[in-house]
């Protein structure tokens, strides 16, 4: 063969977007393991978010707020319904349940300390209600889990608000998951099992099945604790609509969603990628929900999942909400993931913002394990000052746009300061498509 | 002892002279409720040990998460009586509907009759005593604590058992994942006769056999997948 022959024109080798390297990846783990994978955070895929709406702010026909000098209040209470005690929140974010197990107790103060310093509540988690978070929270709400592990009529007593977690938007109809690597003494004795076991919670309550029984636990709750304390409904975003309205039905004083992006301690990532709605498509059904019952803004709404900066909080008040929830952006102003650690995140196998392991207990950041050396990483009080200036920074951003769209309160955000720059976020949010004066499904078809 | 009346005052006035006087803990500890009619949350949320005495029957959650109380339902009881109990003790002479005791962390249960479904689901500690049978999956994710069966147990005895320890006189219709049959030891005939007399169940420990977690399911074994 001489040098001169033409080299054999070949195809370049092509990935399949169907078998792409991650999911042949995650093939082959499966197949070595025999186990699925389990993992903390939400949804990692991109799904039509918050980010896929604009405010159109003030021009001519609506006149703009003076930064700094106008007021723009950001103030909400929680539990007006029923409650003879409702929540009276400086601002309308919240720290949204993390259960104590998942967090460790030096975390969970942090959360009491930072939300505290904010003006706002905390919420305890599947486990039971710690001295640590109830100490360091002026406002607490105390989660009644499927599981009630821990679960105390003292701290009922002693809790500012009762939220009933029915569904979390990580897992709708999925139960709870801390493996044995978590369960330190602490943990299994709140939880009354064996050190080491896996704790598989428990996805249906153990004494009431459907909205007929809900209304008679609601009672029960209420009468226990003298109707002072204000009932949360927490539903994972799937049928937003009939949900809000069965929760208003058994007698709910606060509705919380919590759509798929929302972050879990640990669940199937089959769960979290392929179960529930985006955040974006669960607030104007529940919205429509309440004001067909007459009760937007008696029964207050929380929205949770992927909430990370003040447009967003701005964003979900416009449609409809009454408060914000955040768990992951809590827990990343604490100091999760941050890249200071990256050479232990690699020693792990993974990278800073990518860690999501939180049921090995092995965090870096110290937030989410039991082991007391990790944990000591952790400086509550510092984490909390960290945690408040964010809660004070989202509250500024919010009342930036707010003012800008010409309003003296949050609550007054509408949807007609909205846009949408996909098609399918003005279906989901209901607002039009930038530029235009129609969305997808709009009653009378627009233009 | 003071009578409440049901026919005559409401219930949250009801439960609230109740949990005050359980807390205040005065002389007057004996108190009786008339005209109960099947309503829910009867007695829910005492702490104190003031004596309870229904006449009648009750709804749902009768005596819910009581605290060092002696309640009794002269009567039969409806879905969860004695809800996550405590401590203290409550007695139902007639049966006790669906959930009864579930999720209790401590006192006594008795039911003199039958008990439904889902018995002691998810115990954490209480102690459980029927006469009568008690329904499908009684014990579920029970975790700790006792339940004893005079009579026989319906399908699915025990499903997903963590450490509670459950005794049956009668059949067991069928056992649920990683529930099996275990040995009576001494310290187990002495477990059960001091409840037994606690209870004033006619019947002897030796009548009886035990049933325990097998602890397969304890940690995620891949080959056990099908029991998950
Ligand atoms: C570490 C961690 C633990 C959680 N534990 C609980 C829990 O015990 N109970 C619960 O209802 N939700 C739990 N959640 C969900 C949060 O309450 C909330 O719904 C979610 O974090 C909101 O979404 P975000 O993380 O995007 O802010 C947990 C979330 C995280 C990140």
């Amino acid at each position: 063969m001489s040098d001169d022959t033409p080299p054999r024109a070949r195809t370049v080798p092509v990935q399949s977007a169907t078998f792409s390297p991650e999911i042949n990846a995650e093939i082959r783990r499966a197949a070595e393991t025999g186990i699925y994978d389990i993992r903390g955070g939400g949804a990692k895929r991109r799904v039509p978010h918050f980010d896929d709406l604009l405010f159109l702010g003030a021009s001519i026909s609506r006149y703009p707020l003076e930064g700094y000098r106008e007021r723009c209040d950001t103030n909400v209470a929680l539990g007006t319904r029923h409650a003879t005690k409702p929540l009276e929140l400086d601002i309308p974010i919240t720290i949204a349940g993390m259960s104590f197990g998942a967090l460790s107790g030096p975390a969970k103060e942090a959360l009491g300390r930072g939300a505290t310093m904010a003006g706002t509540s905390t919420t305890t988690g599947d486990g039971g209600m710690t001295e640590e978070e109830r100490g360091h929270s002026r406002q607490l709400v105390y989660q009644y889990l499927p599981s009630r592990y821990g679960m105390d009529p003292d701290d009922l007593r002693r809790a500012d608000a009762i939220e009933i977690v029915v569904g979390q938007g990580a897992k709708p109809g999925g139960g709870g998951m801390l493996l044995g690597q978590k369960i330190s003494d602490r943990v299994a004795e709140m939880r009354t099992l064996p050190k080491g076991v896996d704790q598989r919670s428990a996805c249906r309550h153990p004494d009431w099945t459907g909205p007929d029984d809900l209304e008679i636990k609601i009672l029960e709750l209420r009468e226990i604790t003298g109707w002072e304390k204000p009932i949360y409904l927490k539903i994972g975003g799937t049928r937003p609509y009939y949900d809000t309205a069965l929760a208003v039905k058994a007698g709910a004083d606060v509705v919380v969603i919590d759509g798929m992006q929302g972050g879990t301690a640990a669940t199937q990532d089959v769960f979290i990628e392929h179960v529930g709605l985006p955040t974006l498509a669960c607030i104007r059904p529940a919205v429509q929900a309440l004001q067909d019952l007459g009760v937007h803004r008696e029964v207050q709404l929380v929205v949770s999942g992927g909430i990370r900066t003040g447009a967003d909080v701005a964003k979900a008040l416009a449609l409809g909400a009454d408060a914000v929830s955040i768990g992951s952006a809590a827990m990343i102003a604490l100091g999760d993931n941050d890249p200071k650690w990256e050479a232990e995140y690699q020693a792990l196998g993974t990278t800073a913002g990518a860690y999501d392991d939180w049921h090995e207990g092995r965090d870096p950041a110290g937030i989410t394990t039991q082991d007391p050396a990790l944990a000591a990483r952790l400086d509550p009080e510092a984490a909390a000052r960290r945690l408040r200036n964010y809660l004070k920074v989202m509250t500024l951003e919010a009342q930036t746009i707010a003012r800008a769209c010409g309003h003296n309160h949050l609550h007054n955000l509408e949807p007609e300061d909205l846009c949408a720059v996909t098609m399918e976020a003005a279906a989901m949010a209901r607002v039009p498509l930038a530029g235009t004066d129609w969305w997808p499904g709009k009653p009378g078809g627009g233009l | 002892m003071q009578t409440l009346d049901l026919a005559q005052s409401d219930l949250r006035t009801l439960n609230a002279t109740l949990q005050t006087a359980a807390t205040a803990g005065g002389n007057e500890t004996a108190w009786e409720v008339v005209n109960p009619r099947g309503a829910h949350a009867l007695a829910v949320g005492l702490d104190g040990p003031l004596s309870v005495t229904v006449r009648g029957s009750t709804g749902y959650y009768c005596a819910g998460m009581n605290k060092q109380a002696t309640v009794q339902v002269a009567g039969s009881a409806g879905p969860g009586v004695a809800e996550n109990m405590m401590s203290g003790t409550v007695v139902v002479e007639g049966d006790a509907s669906q959930y009864a005791g579930a999720t209790g962390r401590g006192g006594l249960l008795v039911v003199k009759g039958n008990a439904s479904s889902r018995c002691g689901i998810s115990m954490k500690g209480i102690d459980i005593v029927v006469f009568g049978n008690v329904g499908h999956m009684s014990a579920f994710m029970a975790q700790a604590g006792t339940l004893v069966v005079l009579g026989d147990a319906g399908e699915a005895l025990g499903d997903s058992l963590y450490e509670a320890r459950l005794f049956v006189r009668g059949s067991v219709r069928s056992l649920g994942a990683d529930c099996v049959e275990k040995e009576m030891r001494p310290e187990h005939h002495a477990l059960l006769a001091d409840l037994l007399e606690r209870a004033g169940a006619p019947a002897a420990p030796e009548e009886f056999r035990r049933y325990g977690s097998a602890r397969r399911l304890y940690n995620f074994d891949i080959d056990n997948a099908s029991a998950y």
